[in-house]
């Protein structure tokens, strides 16, 4: 069997990464930044959860067909959410189409 | 018999023939339909990438209602996260770092062929984070059962916003009850996996269940690394109405 062996020292690295991104996604959510307050969450989480696929995971060792499978769910994921919100976010833009069937809630 | 090797020798036996000259003595754990202990070890583990794959989409389809109804009420969403426990919410999330950290050094203690107690050590600690995990979620569930915020009938909310509350309750029970329900099937993974390991199965020629049942605890981390700010951290900053 030839699979890639990790030292010790890079697991621990990668672990210490995702304490730290988990400490400061916690600290930026107490600050109100605006909307910039989804961009910071979301990019730490996406880069968290890179250092466990591409370490943890061995993908980074991985052959190029497992690279293509990984990716291929994520970029399935995407095409569920760029369509489903091509659909609700720009519900009653067209004239004579009807408002958005989900509509901002605004109070009691 | 040694004898009738020198004097006699059979015919052989059709449906059990002898190993062919390109087969090289093979791994009791290889499988009669792969050539090699790799190519094995590599279809195991994009068989598991293509489950992730479709774990991906089934929790894909928790994250879009979360973005469609979050987008509908966003301060609603704020003032109902808000309610959450982020210490609880946070120390989870270390946990289970910390659990995903002990399943790799579990993985590379079986591909360096280090002792059954080595290994086993690793893959009993994963489980007590696990455990943990599950324990702190309980204590969380609780208080919301406590506090009326399960939706349905009793569901109480004193905020702006009842009603946005009530979906964000929906879907946080929806998507960390899902969570959860990974983890326990996690554990039980790793009840078996454990058991293997303390009969000696796992070196660094053959290590493949420890490596899929890796592959699948770091996804149920990755889903959490996500849940945990889009659900606890979405009302870190929420002022009150």
């Amino acid at each position: 069997m030839s699979g890639h062996v990790a030292p010790k020292s890079m697991y621990i690295g990668v672990w210490l990464a995702l304490v730290v991104g988990t400490i400061l996604t916690y600290l930026a959510a107490l600050v109100d930044l605006g909307a910039l307050n989804n961009v910071v969450m979301l990019v730490i989480a996406c880069t968290k959860a890179t250092l466990v696929i591409l370490f943890f995971m061995h993908v980074r060792w991985s052959s190029r067909l497992t690279w293509v499978v990984a990716a291929s769910g994520f970029f399935w994921l995407l095409i569920m959410f760029s369509l489903t919100l091509q659909d609700y976010l720009t519900r009653g833009w067209v004239a004579g189409t009807a408002a958005g069937i989900i509509t901002p809630f605004t109070g009691r | 018999m040694p004898e009738s090797q020198s004097s006699y020798q059979p015919a052989p036996v059709a449906i059990h023939p002898a190993p062919a000259a390109e087969h090289p003595p093979t791994h009791p754990w290889l499988q009669h339909h792969f050539d090699s202990m790799e190519q094995q070890a590599e279809a195991s583990t994009l068989g598991m990438w293509v489950f992730l794959c479709t774990e991906i989409l089934f929790f894909g389809g928790l994250f879009m209602a979360y973005i469609v109804y979050r987008h509908a009420s966003p301060e609603g969403w704020q003032e109902a996260s808000s309610e959450l426990n982020r210490f609880w919410g946070t120390t989870n999330t270390l946990v289970l770092i910390c659990s995903s950290l002990t399943m790799a050094l579990a993985v590379r203690a079986a591909q360096t062929s280090q002792s059954a107690r080595t290994q086993v050590s690793w893959l009993l600690g994963t489980m007590v984070f696990g455990a943990a995990f599950l324990g702190i979620k309980a204590i969380e569930y609780y208080d919301k059962f406590k506090h009326h915020h399960v939706p349905g009938p009793n569901f109480h909310w004193d905020g702006l916003y009842p009603k946005p509350a009530e979906q964000f309750y929906s879907l946080y029970f929806a998507m960390t009850g899902l969570h959860a329900l990974h983890m326990i099937i996690g554990l039980g993974i790793m009840t078996v996996i454990a058991i293997m390991a303390g009969r000696k199965t796992f070196d660094a020629e053959y290590y493949t269940p420890v490596e899929v049942a890796g592959l699948y605890w770091h996804f149920v981390d990755i889903v959490w690394i996500f849940l945990f700010p889009l659900l606890y951290l979405v009302g870190g900053h929420f002022k009150g109405a």
